[in-house]
């Protein structure tokens, strides 16, 4: 129905205030399907936060935002104001996305194996079966079969993270939504759940993901959107982004990126 | 004076019926507080800044009287405003609403220990607020409220004995009353003592098995 040039994500103008401060100043960008795009930029510059409207987590302030061509929460009404859409066709765009944490938030009293199944076998209502061997599925292809029974508590931080990329999959989402998806963990772990989420980017799935991982970005992202403050600054293809000539801020930023893979690209 | 076991195997059967109204009165108090005192949690999570105002004062003013008042005032003070209750269902009403006011502290404790990304992954991947309750946030807090939930229940197991007072047919109101009969205190008391400790134990452990269970999941 959607004319293939429709963006898998489009956020339009997008406005965020937390209380009296405002940390999204108006953002515009697209992901395009298939493709993955990297939010980058200092903490605190709103990429997150960017992040979490796109999940409906936080609502914006202003702006609009489309999946797969359809509104996200509000919808364009009259006088160029915007209006609640129902909560019905919230849900029905919400199902399009998957998102991964910081914190994996896996659920603590349910296996690897439960927290996969669980939106399976109790949000699509599927026979418990099939919903496991769905899971299971999944899990294989984060390559933690063989932890399925474990409890998040009995597994690395790398492997939680992985199970949470699974439990997200599992929905088959049309774009995945991924919020500084190593921060919380090791480098020797980071490398395990970046090596997961490059296997998914060639297979062709719609990532939009926040990272400090500059080589990461660098190498997989067909986009990179670089925020500061609440703007834009720079927005293109990893070349355009990190080529030369640079915009001395995105200099700056690298020189406090060495170790995250930012040394190849000064 | 020397213990005299034979007045209290005599007694035996009344004692028995005695037993059984306490555990009964523990039991019906238990379920019916743990039930009001989750609805009160819930109301004050997340019905607004009034309702949880409206509901805050009777909970500390239960916490902060003591349960022999309360009693005497449900029963005594009942009839002025309509309500004129039997001993046993007046003692059920005050013991359910007076653990209600301390389960519902319990609850909301729990709430406020599950994380908030926890939430926002169930709702992330389409859980329904009433969902997201059965699935994550009763199981998930289980684990860290049983201990204290255990504690409490036993309270209430002691508190049971206040009831007496207004001559409910309980444990402590039978067993005294052959004491007094007989002019057999040491042996009257020390069998209460007895039989209220063997409960508090039982309890203890059914609350120690069911934490074993749950330990598996048990935050690292």
């Amino acid at each position: 129905m959607t004319a293939p040039s429709v963006p898998a994500v489009a956020i339009k103008a997008l406005v965020k205030d937390f209380g009296t401060a405002r940390v999204l100043e108006g953002i515009s960008f697209a992901a395009e399907r298939g493709e993955v795009t990297c939010l980058i930029g200092p903490s605190g510059s709103g990429k997150s936060t960017v992040l979490r409207c796109t999940a409906f987590l936080e609502e914006a302030t202003d702006g609009l935002i489309e999946i797969d061509g359809e509104p996200l929460g509000f919808g364009p009404g009259p006088g160029g104001r915007r209006v609640r859409l129902p909560a019905a066709q919230i849900r029905t765009v919400r199902k399009k996305i998957g998102m991964v944490f910081q914190q994996f938030n896996l659920w603590p009293h349910m296996t690897a194996l439960g927290n996969v199944s669980e939106a399976l076998t109790h949000v699509l209502r599927l026979p418990r079966r099939e919903a496991e061997a769905r899971a299971m599925a999944e899990l294989e292809r984060v390559g933690l079969a063989h932890r399925a029974a474990h409890y998040p508590s009995e597994l690395s931080g790398g492997q939680q993270q992985r199970v949470a990329i699974a439990r997200a999959l599992a929905l088959e989402p049309r774009i995945l939504l991924f919020d500084e998806p190593t921060a919380s963990l090791d480098p020797e772990l980071t490398g395990e759940v970046l090596a997961v989420m490059r296997d998914l980017a060639e297979t062709g799935i719609t990532m939009l993901v926040v990272t400090h991982e500059i080589g990461f970005a660098a190498s997989v992202a067909a986009k990179i959107v670089f925020l500061d403050h609440g703007r834009i600054l720079v927005e293109g293809t990893p070349a355009q982004v990190f080529g030369k000539p640079r915009n001395p801020r995105i200099d700056r930023f690298l020189e406090t990126y060495l170790d995250r893979g930012a040394a190849t690209l000064l | 004076m020397s213990f005299d076991l034979g007045l209290i195997l005599a007694s035996l059967p009344d004692i028995a019926r005695g037993l059984g109204m306490t555990v009964l009165i523990w039991a019906v108090c238990a379920a019916l507080g743990l039930a009001l005192g989750f609805l009160v949690a819930v109301a004050r999570r997340s019905g607004g800044r009034v309702v949880n105002w409206l509901l805050f004062v009777p909970v500390e003013v239960i916490r902060g009287t003591p349960f022999l008042v309360q009693v005497f005032l449900l029963y005594y003070g009942g009839p002025f405003i309509g309500l004129s209750l039997e001993a046993v269902p007046a003692g059920v009403l005050a013991l359910s609403i007076y653990a209600a006011a301390y389960y519902s502290e319990l609850w909301r404790a729990g709430f406020a220990a599950i994380p908030k990304g926890h939430l926002e992954a169930a709702d992330c991947v389409g859980m329904s607020p009433v969902q997201t309750m059965t699935r994550i946030i009763l199981p998930e807090m289980t684990t860290l409220i049983l201990p204290a939930m255990v504690n409490m229940t036993i309270l209430m197991l002691k508190e049971t004995a206040i009831l007496s007072i207004i001559s409910v047919p309980e444990l402590t109101l039978t067993v005294s009353a052959l004491g007094t009969q007989n002019y057999a205190f040491v042996e009257s008391f020390t069998v209460l003592a007895l039989l209220y400790w063997a409960l508090v134990e039982l309890c203890g452990a059914a609350g120690r098995a069911a934490e074993a269970r749950l330990a598996k999941y048990r935050f690292a």
